[in-house]
């Protein structure tokens, strides 16, 4: 048993780190700002980063491919931009959201093509797709449009209680997000195309050679990468009831580091959604901690995600360097 | 048993040609059910065409291939292997960071109503690899594993994923320890029990001996012959190979004993019980100018270490090292280059060459290193010395502004010896300088080796030959497990040395 | 094939080749669609005309691309040259601001067309927040061992809210004078910013070409194992390269917030790094390392700035230009991909043959 256990820890030890920084993060939070310690802070961390955590969640998919995805804040900006004017103009949320998923789903599928079939850098495809984004979304509007559709007013105003936890509460779509994390874990863990996932990730050529369906499995990829960024763009747009193509600015930084800070290697080949889950928390954490401070300015956000990147990487790379050595 | 007369691949009159070049010419091969085959041949003889016309990445330009009797045209290695030919190449491709079970198992993976079945999936795994008589953790990632455990893991997946009937091991055992080398063995032959046909492709004269059934050697892509293992004797089998005799080779004991003379009696390099935990020992050596010393022992048996040891790329935790008789601080390659030491890396494509840039580029960089960053070689002065160890190494290249990569292995490896010659060592390390390339590249560079050795350089040259070793070295340091064991100042028998090598009383 | 010049020969296979190839397609298109794109005129002994704002606008970007061909070349990448322009112009435009060190802070002094620190200071303050970053990022890499993406998205995430530390979130105007110069002004009819690029190109050129770091350089990013093995610091080739690339990036800074009069830490040289990879790309520089040049990048700056400005003359609106960026990139992926390479190659050869068959 404590054989099995220590295997377990050895296995996952960035997962575990990440969520050991989380908790200490939290607690020093609790520490100093006491109205912290409310149990309505911690699910405003869902409320508040619910486009974070489900595009972080489909950047993951794609970073264990060896690949990155920069477009998925452009894409949260296109589909609000795009969904606020189709609404505006009388379409039914029952047909603008389908719509708006298709679009995300088109969109990472040619990404996805481009970079598989013309074997470009994912790096450059993905910039392509960010400029292009944010460049139809202002082309759609110039300015911020507001959402007054009743489906959209309903989803976004209506409280879900917490069972458990008094006046504690969450919006609907803060749901989305975990439920979000469950399905792409099953897929990652329990398919063959999650494993393929990883093996694209550790070494294409091999995976091409072992007979795994790398090309169909790298464009699903960034085509669940764009549909879970068309997701995101439609949560976003309901938190705000508006649509813009300036939104999100740089979002896709902040993801980047949370997938980072949730132990996935940019080299590819490993990490989990997990682990995201707790990037995305701490990342939120930190900006709550600076809310709560109120004297701090915001850019130390920046600072702080920055400077927990970095511990995060050093950890990564200690622990990594010791497990080649051993 | 399986009836073991069966044909499973025949090929006939395969013809392939490559611009300018004829890589196959008239070549027949074929394969039987239950058989070891070893294709053997020099570097450019045409094995790797043959097996890529069988595997489905060239296309032969005429001639047949009858799989089990009936004529196929293979399309693309995926087509080979759905028909049932597989390849494990020497660098396995496998991915580290999944587990063995996956490794095994990825695309028939089993299922249950949920999805993968981990369960199952671990279990079978564990089963078959207990099969081939390998008992490991297949939980862990296959990174943990030694190189003969990953390629048994490929042997297995090709057997167990495609249901292969023929197998193709290219080079499995050139990086492999003679455990190892047993172990990849052992399930060869089993495998040959159960019906497989696998065609082995080694450098290994003995290994070819230990285990195959029947030797095809080509040569220049032409055909020399198909020969039953047992009727085909080693010196007739080398002569085949190299069409060359072996007088080649006979001048150079002249040679040696011609240069003995000149070694200095004052060693300039002495090392005092060095050692570093879990990579080498504590051994002492001494070192003369004019002499060349020959390390002879297995792979994995400390030689590399030492090499990198003295040449500064691992630190050593004890032990003291004194050159012209000063105690050396400080160990890095940048040192060891200030004092007149380099290094030929048993790696030569990961280590040694830059492949994309040009011979020119490649022969100046240590000497360009250690004149520092301001002192910029002219250009003139480049193509002087590019020019002048072509020239002198003999390195076939239609320029210097070749890029490396297009060189043959024998060339890249002299081009490797010119940037160290261009800085004129006192010491110069050749850790596996013959690795790799063709027979004449071989006998070229040890010629050489005696050659820089009568010019007054120390030489310290490494081989998993150990034939290569004796007609260079004019003193033999044997290693085993990570240990110096004994050094033979005097002539010795192969027997000899081949005794100290694999131990006991 | 052998009738083929050499010369001829050794201009297709120069990594020059396609980048000009390029240029010169959207200057065709230009001249064919907006013949007065290439109208120059004089204004005050100024030149001024499309092609010159295309090379004033393409300054900054001109300089970080030389600065990221370098670092792209040793396989590393840095991503954080557009938080270093704003770090250095942050840093530099809070050091002119007039009301540093009054205790009595109004508008009057504020909008002042002065200044409490000397010029020259403001510039090598300017040069070394940014050459600092360069150094810091070269540490990460050469010394920490972390992946180039992975330690310049470290500075890249952090970078703003430093600049923003800076100039206290506050966004800053520049009244003096004399510090628009770098952006704004002109020597013999010509932008100053041409002769800062063409100082700062000279500088990288000398230093490549007149010593062993070009050709450290391209060994550490062919194979750096074999470079460490000849005796090769290639900690300290990376050191150099991603110092360089920040010292660029500060110039790049410096003539930025000079050309907009100030500095907005949020928005200042923003997407640069992508731009800058872009660039690089276009100059034909793979993102694998090895091979670079450092003229070839200089002219993929020219192409994106030549499609932005002339997407402006046929009245492109400013926000959507993005997306025609975006086009551009798909443009330069499929001109680039292996895969129309080979195709164009075989056409060029094929009408080569024939051509010699005539001969």
């Amino acid at each position: 048993m404590v054989q099995r256990i220590k295997t377990f820890i050895s296995g996952n030890a960035p997962l575990l780190t990440t969520i050991v920084i989380f908790i200490i993060v939290y607690i020093i939070g609790g520490q100093l700002y006491p109205s912290m310690q409310k149990p309505q802070v911690f699910f405003n961390l869902f409320i508040n980063n619910a486009s974070l955590l489900i595009i972080s969640i489909g950047l993951t998919t794609v970073i264990l491919t060896k690949g990155i995805d920069l477009s998925v804040a452009g894409v949260i900006a296109m589909i609000s931009a795009a969904s606020a004017a189709l609404l505006k103009a009388g379409w039914s949320a029952g047909v603008v959201i389908p719509l708006m998923l298709l679009i995300g789903i088109a969109f990472g599928f040619i990404m996805g093509c481009i970079i598989h079939y013309l074997k470009v850098e994912p790096f450059i495809v993905t910039l392509m797709g960010l400029f292009f984004a944010r460049g139809m979304a202002y082309i759609i509007t110039l300015s911020s449009l507001t959402i007054t559709n009743d489906t959209y007013r309903y989803l976004a105003l209506t409280k879900l209680h917490i069972p458990f936890f008094k006046s504690a509460y969450l919006y609907i779509p803060s749901l989305i997000g975990p439920i979000l994390l469950l399905v792409t874990f099953y897929l990652l863990k329990y398919t063959r195309f999650g494993r393929t996932v990883y093996a694209i990730g550790n070494n294409e050529q091999s995976a091409c050679l072992m007979g795994l369906p790398v090309a169909r499995t790298k464009i699903i990829v960034y085509s669940y990468g764009g549909l879970c960024s068309a997701i995101g763009g439609i949560v976003f747009s309901i938190s705000l009831l508006s649509g813009y193509g300036g939104y999100a600015p740089g979002m896709e930084l902040d993801a980047i580091a949370s997938v980072v800070i949730g132990g996935t290697l940019l080299s590819g080949g490993v990490g989990n959604v997990i682990g995201t889950l707790f990037g995305v928390l701490i990342n939120g954490t930190i900006v709550s901690i600076l809310q709560f401070n109120g004297t701090l300015s915001s850019w130390w956000t920046r600072i702080g995600v920055g400077l927990l990147t970095l511990i995060f990487i050093g950890i990564q790379s200690l622990f990594y360097m010791r497990k080649k050595h051993s | 048993m399986v009836e073991n007369n069966q044909e499973i691949i025949k090929m006939e009159k395969i013809y392939k040609s490559f611009p300018g070049v004829q890589a196959l010419e008239n070549v027949d091969f074929c394969l039987k059910q239950g058989e070891i085959h070893a294709l053997v041949g020099e570097n450019g003889a045409g094995k790797s065409t043959l097996i890529k016309v069988m595997t489905g990445v060239e296309r032969h330009d005429s001639g047949h291939i009858f799989f089990e009797g009936e004529e196929i045209t293979i399309r693309s290695p995926q087509h080979a292997q759905i028909v049932g030919i597989s390849t494990v190449y020497q660098e396995v491709n496998l991915c580290d960071y999944l587990t063995v079970a996956e490794n095994l198992l990825l695309g028939r993976e089993p299922h249950n109503h949920f999805g993968i079945d981990w369960k199952a999936m671990n279990e079978r795994a564990k089963h078959i690899l207990a099969d081939l008589g390998i008992h490991i953790d297949v939980t862990r990632p296959l990174g943990y594993f030694s190189t003969a455990i990953q390629q048994i893991t490929a042997i297995a997946r090709a057997l167990e994923i495609t249901s292969a009937k023929v197998l193709i091991l290219d080079e499995p055992t050139s990086s492999l320890d003679i455990h190892e080398t047993e172990q990849i063995f052992r399930v060869m032959k089993k495998l040959k029990n159960d019906g497989v046909g696998i065609i082995f492709i080694t450098h290994f004269i003995d290994q070819i001996y230990e285990i195959s059934d029947q030797i095809t050697i080509l040569r220049n892509g032409k055909l020399v012959g198909s020969y039953e293992t047992n009727n085909l004797p080693r010196l007739s089998l080398i002569s085949k190979m190299i069409g060359r005799n072996l007088s080649d080779y006979d001048d150079m004991k002249a040679t040696k004993l011609e240069t003995a003379k000149n070694i200095d009696k004052e060693p300039f390099f002495v090392a005092n019980s060095l050692g570093l935990q879990d990579a080498i020992t504590p051994f002492d050596l001494t070192l003369h100018a004019g002499e060349v010393v020959g390390f002879a022992g297995l792979l994995g048996s400390g030689r590399t270490e030492i090499a990198r040891l003295l040449f500064g790329i691992d630190q050593p935790d004890q032990g003291t090292v004194t050159f012209d008789h000063t105690k050396i601080k400080e160990f890095s390659p940048i040192a060891s280059i200030e004092r007149g030491v380099g290094l030929c890396p048993e790696d030569r494509k990961r280590e040694g060459i830059a492949g994309d840039l040009t011979i020119r580029e490649n022969i100046i960089l240590a000497i360009q290193a250690r004149m520092g960053w301001f002192k910029y070689i002219s250009l003139q002065k480049q193509y002087e010395l590019a020019n002048h160890y072509i020239k002198l190494l003999n390195i076939s290249t239609p320029s210097p502004d070749q890029p490396v990569k297009n060189l043959s292995g024998g060339n890249q490896q002299k081009v490797i010896l010119a940037r160290w010659l261009a800085t004129n060592p006192r010491l110069l390390i050749l850790d596996e300088p013959t690795r790799g390339i063709d027979v004449g590249a071989k006998a070229e560079i040890q010629k050489l080796v005696l050659l820089l050795a009568e010019e007054g350089k120390s030489i310290i040259f490494i081989s998993s030959e150990l034939e290569e070793v004796l007609r260079t070295s004019h003193r033999i340091v044997v290693l085993r497990d990570k240990k110096k064991i004994i050094e033979f100042t005097e002539e010795v028998s192969e027997q000899k040395i081949m005794q100290s090598i694999a131990g006991g009383d | 094939m052998k009738n083929n010049t050499p010369l001829v020969k050794r201009f297709r296979q120069s990594q020059l080749f396609w980048p000009l190839i390029a240029l010169s397609l959207l200057l065709i298109v230009d001249a064919i669609f907006a013949p007065n794109f290439f109208k120059i005129g004089i204004v005050q002994g100024h030149l001024y005309g499309n092609l010159i704002d295309v090379v004033n606008n393409a300054a900054p970007l001109m300089l970080v691309a030389i600065g990221m061909t370098l670092v792209i070349a040793t396989a590393g990448v840095d991503l954080s040259v557009g938080a270093v322009i704003a770090i250095s112009a942050a840093m530099g435009t809070v050091l002119i601001n007039p009301a540093l060190g009054n205790e009595l802070i109004t508008n009057d002094i504020l909008a002042a067309n002065a200044t409490n620190t000397p010029l020259w200071l403001v510039v090598v303050a300017n040069l070394a927040a940014g050459t600092l970053c360069g150094v810091w990022n070269g540490f990460l890499v050469s010394r920490g061992k972390i992946q180039p993406m992975v330690a310049t998205l470290i500075l890249m995430v952090a970078g703003r809210g430093i600049a923003q530390l800076i100039t206290n979130g506050q966004i800053m105007t520049v009244y003096y004078k004399p510090y628009w110069w770098f952006g704004n002004g002109f020597i013999l009819g010509l932008p100053v910013s041409m002769y800062i690029v063409a100082i700062v190109f000279v500088l990288a050129w000398l230093l490549i070409r007149k010593t062993s770091i070009g050709l450290f350089i391209e060994i550490v990013g062919t194979n750096s194992r074999a470079a460490y093995y000849s005796g090769i610091s290639e900690k300290n080739v990376k050191l150099i390269a991603y110092t360089f690339c920040g010292f660029c990036s500060a110039v790049a800074g410096l003539i930025l917030s000079s050309y907009i009069h100030g500095c907005d830490a949020n928005n200042i040289g923003l997407l640069y790094e992508l731009d800058a990879i872009l660039a690089v790309v276009i100059g034909g520089t793979l993102m694998s390392g090895g091979r670079f040049s450092l003229l070839a990048s200089v002219i993929g700056a020219l192409i994106i700035w030549t499609f932005t400005i002339t997407m402006y003359t046929f009245g492109v609106p400013a926000n959507a230009l993005l997306a025609g960026r975006a086009v551009l990139v798909l443009i330069v992926i499929l001109l680039y991909s292996d895969y129309s390479r080979r195709l164009i190659n075989r056409l060029i050869e094929r009408k080569g043959q024939t051509h010699g068959a005539t001969n």
